[in-house]
């Protein structure tokens, strides 16, 4: 089926057109810095899809989804510094950590609604950011340098700047496709059926709580891969990546870009760095505009940046 | 057993802290069914207020009261410019639009006081300790704390439970409708209701700012234990996040005096040093969790309240 | 009678001191259209939790074809033929008509760990729930979203997502809620129609709906069911006029 002509899919369809070329600028201009930013987006933008899937999809507000970006992240930094360098180890165990911890989280947290899971998922996530401030020999609060990237033999050399920022980008596309099929498939309508009303599906028959797990660990195991990517590209990870403020970001770049959307998420990531980057060049005190302007978009375009092109607001 | 009676203070004084915290929290969220994510930001307003009006002024008390009331005033005028707009939305947009209003203050802050962070001097009179048993010396300072926040708590109590405002204060948190049924100036209760916990608030983060400094983001990590404490106590109640702040007060104080020496048994001492406090800090969310998994509405829910 | 397709025993729930069910018998049998009908805060709402599963009783039995279900969670009382529609309105009010009605279908057709094939090309999905629609007059309506449509359409979507789970026992809980008087004509006449087919337990507030259509009635009272019968015996059944005219004391007062 051709996507119709319509301002949102032109919209993407440059955005998309544009992070493809972005080595090629980096590149042209030779400037490291465009590079690195977009790929700091790009891995960004695989974290806020994936809390997009239980948030906008699931209507499981997490507050505590950062955690899983420092879960990758540790799994690769920790792997790494005890000599494992093997990304074809590193990676799968860090996914599998995520899975297992997101779905212990899921198990407890998915409980309660409302209010108290927004609550309890942060609360979760508090005590594996104080795990990580406790790791005595891995940097505790001070973080874990990664000396070595992941290695994948001759397969794939992460320490080409190129190289790793086109494979984030189709780690990215690939989960984004994913989503797409997950949220239209019969497991997505489930899913979406108990967003909206769970009383209604536990009636029409639906055992909803093990669908709602089953989508809670698939979007802590795409943040988790999101934490590996962004330990490599860091080469660094720390506590602070998993502090509450950052799990609040993720929150502000799914709503932002609209809750909801395919590629929400994505739009909404490139929106928050470059709005940061570009404030933070007009003054040093760049939140001051940024605070208000969160509020304004709360208070005032509710489906995000996605709903504005769409030209629908969500009520 | 002198360590014990001072730590068992000390966490005395950080529950009663996070209780002048968690109680304008919890009236907000209780009757407008609000979750201000930026209250830990009149926290640090009035750490920073406290510093600049005692250096203005050059006395202690005279600090304080202009701190309290230009929280009061900064609470208030909040209330009005955005959050009365937000009380209708759902959850996720009170958490987004307060999350920005965190931003905002944190860049304020650094703007007006810059980033170095701010001391709040003690007059001399608070700055000694006291004899509290026979060989137990105490820090004055702190021990002032203790009596200011008590009373403090007791006033509040006495206000919610037996006066008039009281009275619509608690039938606002148990049913809205009614409340504004009865003709009340529902709009001047609810700026007045914020104002008062922002004050609170300020009034916390001051006092807190002696003993530490007025940091940016000071508010940040004690506005989450905040939130545990009523989410323990149950939204709404007043005398639940009283319990829960004195208990979630203690645990992590006390865990921070003796884990360590516990975790020495096992590890290092230097891991045990690292590893106690964030022990200690894991703990709270940890109970909070189990009581969350056993109760999934709090240990108090409200009555009427969702 | 050993063909009761639903038979309640002793069914007792207490709220804190308030009584909301004491010791309800209640047989349905297969074929029967039985309505239970009593004054406000009679225990109906706690009578249908119960038998759904949504309020577990303190004491008492619940048998659904033959099987104790008294502590079967909701959503497998509906695998097992136990279709509910909501007095108040509960429906996906985001999504269009179609898929409120397929997912209904989509719960009994195997599980959902399906996580590639598009759901809404599915006609395994669609088609039963297209047919649904039409039974209950909403063909023409299948992509419309539900928030737009009115409260007399939602009524009849209530209606076709129960049909959609092919249930064996139709539990009706005030369908008419809110409804005019050519709608709820044009409902009763549904109504008469699934009778043949369905086994039904409605509950509802309009008399004249119920003493048109139900083969017996129970009568519900404080928490207790004080009379069961044909419509006719009820109709003149001393202690439910009692009732009834208590309740109508209290409105006048009221």
């Amino acid at each position: 089926m051709m996507p119709a002509l319509t301002l949102r899919n032109v919209v993407v369809a440059l955005l998309l057109l544009m992070l493809f070329l972005v080595p090629v600028y980096a590149a042209v201009i030779g400037n490291n810095f465009v590079l690195s930013l977009f790929t700091r987006i790009v891995i960004l933008a695989m974290a806020a899809t994936s809390l997009n899937l239980i948030m906008g999809y699931g209507g499981m507000v997490s507050f505590g989804h950062a955690a899983y970006l420092g879960i990758g992240g540790y799994v690769v930094g920790i792997l790494a510094y005890e000599g494992i360098l093997s990304g074809f180890l590193q990676w799968p165990l860090a996914l599998l950590v995520s899975a297992l911890i997101a779905f212990v989280i899921g198990l407890l947290s998915l409980r309660t609604r409302g209010v108290y899971f927004i609550m309890i998922t942060l609360a979760f996530a508090q005590m594996i950011y104080y795990v990580g401030v406790s790791l005595n020999r891995y940097g505790a609060d001070d973080g874990l340098t990664i000396y070595r990237r992941s290695q994948f033999g001759d397969l794939i050399n992460l320490s080409n700047k190129t190289v790793f920022y086109y494979l984030c980008l189709v780690l990215l596309l690939a989960s984004i496709y994913l989503v797409w099929r997950l949220v239209n498939s019969r497991f997505g309508m489930a899913i979406q059926g108990a967003r909206s009303n769970d009383r209604r599906m536990h009636a029409i028959g639906f055992p909803t709580f093990r669908y709602r797990l089953t989508c809670f660990v698939i979007a802590g195991t795409i943040c988790g891969l999101a934490g590996v990517l962004l330990a490599n590209h860091t080469d660094f990870i720390s506590p602070a990546v998993m502090h509450w403020t950052r799990s609040g970001d993720l929150i502000v770049m799914v709503v932002l870009g609209g809750m909801g959307s395919l590629f929400g998420p994505l739009i909404g990531t490139v929106a928050f760095l470059a709005l940061e980057e570009w404030l933070s060049g007009i003054t040093e005190y760049w939140q001051i505009i940024f605070g208000p302007l969160l509020l304004a978009i709360v208070l005032f375009a509710r489906g995000g940046i996605d709903g504005l092109l769409a030209g629908i607001r969500r009520d | 057993m002198l360590l014990f009676v001072e730590q068992f203070l000390n966490g005395l004084q950080f529950g009663l802290l996070l209780f002048l915290l968690a109680a304008g929290l919890t009236l907000v969220f209780g009757i407008m069914d609000l979750v201000n994510l930026a209250h830990g930001s009149f926290y640090m307003l009035g750490a920073y207020f406290a510093a600049t009006f005692t250096a203005l002024t050059g006395s202690f008390i005279g600090g304080v009261v202009l701190a309290l009331a230009a929280t009061l005033l900064v609470g208030m005028a909040v209330e009005v410019i955005a959050m009365r707009r937000l009380y209708r939305r759902d959850h996720l947009d009170h958490v987004l639009a307060t999350f920005g209003l965190i931003l905002f203050f944190n860049e304020l802050v650094r703007l007006i006081w810059g980033p170095a962070g701010m001391n709040l001097t003690l007059p001399s009179w608070l700055n000694t300790s006291v004899e509290i048993l026979p060989d137990v010396q105490y820090s004055m300072y702190r021990l002032s704390i203790i009596v200011v926040a008590l009373a403090v708590a007791i006033a509040l109590y006495l206000i919610v439970m037996r006066t008039r405002v009281g009275m619509l204060i608690r039938a606002g948190a148990s049913n809205r409708e009614m409340i504004s049924a009865l003709g009340i100036n529902i709009k001047l209760l609810y700026t007045f209701v914020f104002g008062v916990g922002a004050a609170l608030a300020g009034l916390a983060g001051l006092m807190q700012a002696a003993i530490l400094t007025a940091q940016i983001g000071m508010g940040e990590n004690i506005l989450i234990l905040a939130f545990v404490v009523i989410i323990i106590g149950g939204i709404g109640s007043i005398r639940g996040a009283f319990i829960a702040a004195i208990f979630v007060g203690l645990i992590d104080t006390v865990g921070r005096a003796f884990l360590p020496d516990l975790l020495k048994l096992a590890l290092s001492p230097a891991a045990a040093a690292t590893a106690a406090p964030a022990l200690s800090s894991m703990l709270i969310y940890l109970v909070m969790a189990i009581i969350l998994v056993v109760r999934p509405a709090g240990l108090f829910p409200a009555p009427g309240s969702r | 009678m050993t063909d009761a397709l639903l038979r309640v025993d002793g069914l007792t729930k207490r709220f804190g001191g308030v009584i909301a069910s004491e010791g309800v018998a209640l047989e349905v049998a297969n074929g029967e259209l039985h309505a239970i009908i009593g004054p406000n805060g009679a225990g109906k709402t706690t009578l249908i939790g119960q038998l759904t599963g949504e309020i577990a009783p303190d004491s008492g039995r619940v048998h659904f074809a033959g099987q104790d279900i008294t502590t079967l969670p909701t959503y497998r009382r509906s695998a097992i033929g136990m279709a509910r529609s909501f007095q108040i309105t509960s429906l996906f009010l985001d999504m269009t008509v179609l898929d409120n009605v397929a997912l209904a279908v989509q719960a009994h057709s195997g599980h959902s760990f399906r996580f590639w094939t598009p759901a809404r090309s599915e006609t395994r999905l669609r088609e039963p729930a297209r047919a649904a629609l039409a039974r209950v007059g909403l063909g023409d309506r299948e992509n419309v979203v539900v928030r737009d449509m009115s409260h007399g359409e939602h009524r009849q979507i209530e209606i076709a997502m129960a049909l959609a789970t092919r249930p064996r026992l139709l539990l009706l809980d005030e369908p008419m809620a809110g409804m005019g008087p050519e709608e709820s004509a044009r409902l009763v006449n549904l109504l008469r129609e699934l009778k043949k087919e369905y086994t039904i337990l409605l509950i509802e507030h309009d008399m004249e709906a119920v003493f048109a259509l139900a083969d017996r009635i129970s009568v519900l009272v404080y928490g207790r069911v004080i009379a069961t019968g044909a419509p006719a015996t009820i109709r003149v059944n001393p202690e439910v006029i009692q009732a009834y005219l208590g309740e109508q004391q209290v409105a006048g007062h009221g």
